[in-house]
């Protein structure tokens, strides 16, 4: 009845993992009681989890990744902590549970913070820059949305019953093989990202039709914001790249669960192949990662540097030829596996091309902020903070690149701190950016810039203080994953590193009061205007926060940076004679239930519970068609309603002038 | 890994080192750059002059590629001789022949089995310093990957496959050996000792070893496969033979080649 | 009817239609993703018999032919109620429908009965490396077929109770796309797996 599940799965065999489980479910049971208190129920029910709206899709992917930020944020100070004090001893946790936090850390990070933040700024900004009403495929994206947060109820699900995997986030074969992991740690895992890759893989077909067909009329492709053109870039690695690890994760599922033989030791099983699929995914995931923050901060270093964007078209080229590379250099993260010179030497020269147009990135920012007039926004700090930072990463990159090197320096703390050096300023300080850069226009008031200058110096403090001294450890010799070590030259690095992350804690703690500052202020800082920061693109030219239509009337563009060049003309906010009535997709409750079922049916093959595989795929694939058989899918709002919503917005803007 | 003891790590350091210091021609201009910039145009410098719409120049186009295409063809030129100089597979030249030396990766342990002398150690591996060591590696478990900082770096283990790596010691030493692969619960105690010697020491290093006594025959094989952690270092006087094939052979029912890029 | 003759309502629904044929064909790439990589899987696993029986000894080329046959007429069959769908032959529509959903359970029959008799034999996919492959890249392609076919009964119905209104004419469409696209996998799934296996 219940497959492998048994009353064990429960974590009371260490405090640790004990308190872990507590505190997931404690916070659960609050939110459901402050919801309850509140009443908001039934708000949050029909504005916001059966909400079709991309704008509301967007915010919701966003609260997701920055819950999941916390989580996996606490993963990396547990860990820091374990190795400052694990010298000849076992510190505080043991390796069973310690091997399982790296592996949520990573995996938490990467698919469950780090893509649905990138797909959140997405939703929200894509549509308003080409100046639709809509994606492509409303309801399809709810599905994708309601996808990714099972693949992350998983993961959290997996701290309260049963284990998570112990396989790091790349879950090599045969270690995570049945042979080697009988546990349900490595399923919890695959299911995650197995559900969630088909969240994206969705996601990135959406926003390609979306960026292709749906843009106004006049928005060429070279007119296009950076932001939009780097969302293209990135949605078309998405639909085509996740395939890849859709198949290594499909494979060792069935590897584990009907016992076939790809990846394993024996019996004609290959892991090499498991390593390959990976990579093909997994380094152009990089890109889809960082192509998108990569376009915010073109975005954000020239509005607040009061300049056009310097290089348009080379931008637009280099973004295009990363997107190619990225798939011709998945061996670099393998070089140490034995393959001939010749390969090796081929895929380490690919991959130092990939540096070519990312330089030429970086000169364009530059070139950007010079003769500029620049304001030091948040955002635009975060920015400044990137180039500086993701430079070093960049060399560091190029280093890795030199297979002779990498077999130095592979699979050490040398390598950790290179990646986070990409992913921390590259993605992460790109959506902050974005995050700051945006926030008003999504909610209508201003976000708070003290807390968030504060964020930006903690958490770019942090940074240096916790993986400089990784690059140090790297070249000393020592293995990334390590529980203990016998090593006492180490420990004082590892203290450093330790007190990096407890500045990035402050900085995380920064993060919080902003938000809680700038909803207390709100009624004394709204956005009247809709262009709080004399911004160039069309999302500022209409009320923040959106109406549900975005435009009432669909704007004509004549130029790259469309907004600016309507309010130089003087022809911005210019009202119609005659509102027309709009269509808008009706919401619904399929995208919920989607996700509700597809997190069952994880959970129900991670501990074999077949009859509800069954039945909760049963259930998905009846709301599917159900829904895709239905063929009035919109209502039509009113011209007066409409007229309604504009006099309003044009009142209150005319109030503050 | 700062202070390599042997040729090869040597190298390897110094390839790095090279490239660091070609890339810092580049790296640094462009932090002081972004920094000066940020200062220099800051909104509050009404000085400073402002040119809001240029965003073109064909020559400085030109330019944005270039630096980096020139540094990308040089260090490119770099790592495609070095590649192939310090390939793993490659036997080092030296006028010494080269000592050989199987290993075996298991939970949570390495063992060498040394075909010349026939004997065996547990998580010690000694040979000759100034002779060149050709290793042979695979693994009896999950991949592992064997990892000698100050001397030869790393290649995985794999099972059913064997890799290869050749280091060289300059001088008599002792120095660490890790997995460096996360492999399960034994992993962060998986280290061994490296131990370069004078011929004559090991020599007695080898005779010490044959007096142990004990036989590594197949029962006490399986014995020492099974999982253990922080394993002592243990010497085994006889070895069967043809011992690491059959391991490597155990996971390749019917001559299933796997070919590359594991080249056999 | 000409362009400018088109209410704003029916222009935006062949605006919703183009993009969803844009957004399917960009899924079937996806898809195609998938059965390379399942397909260069089986090429490296060929070898990987574990000592047990290989692709000669199991494959039946006439079952095969005879699969091959049914999912290539059964690709014609359903030219024909595309073309149906064009006359606005509500019927005949039905008519071709049904026919392609027969041709297409004999093809998923045929390779569940091949199936069945290699698992029969021990020769199923826990066997070997190189059997795992095979049933996976076959068996993926078999899922699709099956898939296909609920699809299938799922637009005939709307035809009988809806008619062929645009909706459902452009469901259609990309039922269609994706019917060619599983015949042009086993194509390559005849000409990769059974005919060397046999050569």
């Amino acid at each position: 009845m219940f497959g492998k599940l048994t009353i064990e799965a429960l974590p009371f065999y260490s405090p640790i993992a004990a308190g872990g489980a507590a505190v997931t479910v404690g916070g659960a049971l609050l939110v459901a009681v402050v919801l309850t208190y509140l009443k908001a129920w039934k708000y949050l029910w029909t504005d916001w989890l059966t909400s079709v709206d991309h704008k509301r899709i967007g915010v919701m992917y966003i609260v997701l990744a920055l819950i999941m930020l916390l989580r996996g944020f606490v993963d990396a100070l547990m860990m820091r902590a374990q190795q400052a004090m694990a010298l000849n001893s076992g510190g505080y946790l043991p390796p069973e549970h310690f091997d399982q936090i790296f592996s949520s850390h990573g995996t938490i990070m990467i698919f469950f913070m780090a893509m649905p933040f990138m797909t959140g700024l997405i939703n929200v900004i894509v549509p308003l820059q080409i100046g639709t009403r809509d994606v492509a495929f409303p309801w399809l994206n709810a599905v994708s949305l309601w996808l990714s947060a099972a693949g992350a109820a998983l993961v959290m699900v997996s701290l309260v019953i049963g284990k998570f995997s112990t396989a790091g986030w790349t879950g090599y074969p045969p270690y995570s093989g049945i042979e080697y992991n009988p546990g349900v740690g490595v399923d919890y895992w695959i299911w995650a990202i197995l559900i969630s890759g088909v969240g994206s893989t969705m996601s990135g077909i959406n926003f390609i039709v979306t960026i292709l067909k749906r843009r106004a009329p006049g928005m060429t492709l070279m007119r296009m914001t950076p932001f939009v053109w780097t969302a293209l870039v990135a949605s078309v690695l998405m639909a085509f790249a996740f395939p890849a690890i859709t198949v290594a994760c499909g494979l060792l599922a069935l590897d584990r669960l009907a016992g076939m033989h790809f990846f394993t030791n024996a019996h004609g099983g290959n892991m090499m192949n498991y390593v390959n699929l990976f990579w093909i995914w997994g380094h152009p995931e990089v890109y889809i990662l960082i192509l998108p923050a990569f376009g915010i901060f073109s975005e954000v270093v020239s509005t607040f540097s009061r300049k056009r964007l310097f290089g348009y078209e080379s931008l637009v080229y280099a973004t295009a030829a990363i997107g190619i590379l990225s798939f011709t250099v998945w061996l670099h993260h393998f070089f140490t596996m034995g393959s001939s010179a010749g390969v090796n030497a081929f895929f380490g020269v690919m991959t130092m091309i990939i540096a070519v147009p990312t330089g030429v990135k970086v000169f364009n920012w530059l070139l950007t902020m010079y003769r500029g007039r620049i304001e030091f926004h948040p955002s635009m700090m975060w920015s400044i903070g990137f180039i500086v930072t993701f430079v070093i990463g960049g060399m560091t990159g190029v280093l890795l690149a030199i297979p002779p090197a990498d077999f130095l320096m592979h699979n050490t703390t040398f390598l950790v701190a290179h990646f986070h050096n990409m992913i921390i300023p590259g993605v992460l300080f790109g959506y902050l950016a974005g995050y700051m850069y945006w926030f008003p226009k999504a909610f209508g008031f201003a976000f708070n810039r003290g807390w968030g200058l504060g964020a930006f110096w903690c958490w770019i403090i942090g940074f240096y203080l916790a993986f400089m001294p990784l690059y140090l450890l790297g070249l000393k010799g020592m293995p990334r994953r390590m529980e203990t070590y016998n090593d006492p030259t180490w420990q004082p690095y590892l203290l450093v590193a330790a007190s990096g992350a407890l500045v990035v804690l402050c900085g995380i703690g920064c993060m919080v009061m902003q938000l809680y500052a700038s909803l207390r202020d709100r009624n004394k800082t709204r956005d009247l205007t809709g262009d709080p920061f004399d911004g160039r693109t069309l999302e500022w030219s209409t009320s923040s926060p959106p109406p549900p239509y975005n435009f009432a009337v669909i704007p004509t563009v004549g130029d790259r940076e469309a907004f600016l060049e309507m309010k130089e003309k003087g022809v911005a906010y210019q009202r119609p004679a005659r509102y027309e009535a709009i269509r808008i997709p009706s919401n619904t409750p399929i995208g919920v239930i989607v996700g509700a079922f597809a997190f069952v049916l994880g959970f129900a093959m991670v501990w074999h519970i077949w009859w509800l595989v069954l039945a909760s795929g049963a259930v998905v694939f009846a709301a599917v068609i159900v829904r895709s058989s239905n063929d009035d899918q919109e209502f039509t709002m009113s011209a007066a309603e409409v007229k309604a919503i504009e006099d309003e917005r044009f009142r209150l803007m005319g109030s503050r002038s | 890994m700062l202070d390599p003891k042997g040729p090869i790590a040597l190298a390897e350091r110094d390839l790095l080192f090279d490239a660091f210091y070609v890339m810092m021609l580049v790296i640094v201009p462009i932090i002081i750059l972004t920094l000066w910039f940020a200062w220099k145009y800051r909104a509050s410098n009404t000085k400073a002059k402002y040119t809001p719409k240029w965003a073109n120049s064909v020559t400085i186009d030109a330019i944005t590629w270039l630096i980096p295409t020139v540094i990308v063809i040089a260090v490119a030129v770099l790592l495609w001789r070095s590649t192939h100089r310090l390939d793993p597979y490659r036997p080092l030249e030296s006028k010494e022949p080269p000592f050989d030396v199987q290993v075996v990766a298991q939970d949570w342990k390495w063992l060498f089995i040394y075909p010349e002398q026939g004997i065996a150690v547990v998580n010690q591996l000694a040979f000759p310093a100034g002779r060149p060591v050709s290793l042979r590696i695979t693994s009896d478990t999950v991949m592992n990957s064997f990892y000698v900082p100050q001397l030869a770096g790393q290649i995985y283990a794999m099972a059913g496959m064997q890799t290869r790596l050749q280091m060289l010691a300059d001088q008599p030493g002792k120095f660490v050996g890790r997995n460096s692969q996360y492999s399960g619960g034994g992993y962060s105690d998986q280290h061994f000792e490296v131990l370069a010697m004078t011929p004559a020491d090991f020599e007695a290093w080898v005779a010490r070893a044959k007096q142990s006594g004990a036989a590594l025959d197949a029962s006490a094989y399986t014995a020492l496969s099974a999982k253990s952690r922080a394993n002592p270092i243990t010497y085994y006087s006889t070895v069967e033979p043809k011992l690491f094939d059959s391991i490597i052979d155990k996971f390749r029912h019917s001559g299933h080649a796997h070919d590359a890029p594991a080249r056999r | 009817m000409s362009i400018a003759h088109m209410s704003e309502h029916e222009r935006e629904e062949i605006e919703t239609h183009e993009q969803r044929a844009l957004g399917f064909w960009l899924y079937l790439m996806g898809d195609a993703v998938i059965f390379a990589l399942l397909f260069a899987t089986y090429a490296i696993m060929i070898p990987g018999t574990d000592g047990g029986p290989t692709g000669k000894q199991l494959f039946d080329l006439n079952n095969a032919a005879i699969e091959t046959g049914l999912l290539l007429v059964s690709s014609m069959t359903f030219g024909f109620a595309s073309l149906q769908v064009k006359a606005g032959n509500r019927g005949a529509v039905l008519a071709w429908l049904a026919t392609t959903f027969v041709l297409g359970a004999a093809f998923v029959f045929l390779e569940v009965r091949e199936f069945a008799g290699m698992i029969e034999q021990g020769a199923g996919p826990d066997r070997s490396g190189f059997l795992s492959a095979f049933f996976t890249l076959v068996g993926t392609h078999g899922v699709h077929v099956t898939m296909g076919l609920i699809w299938i009964v799922v637009l005939g119905a709307q035809v009988a109770l809806k008619g062929l209104t645009m909706p459902v004419a452009s469901r259609l469409h990309r039922l269609g796309l994706f019917w060619h696209f599983l015949d042009i996998a086993w194509v390559g799934i005849f000409s990769i797996v059974y005919l060397p296996g046999l050569l």
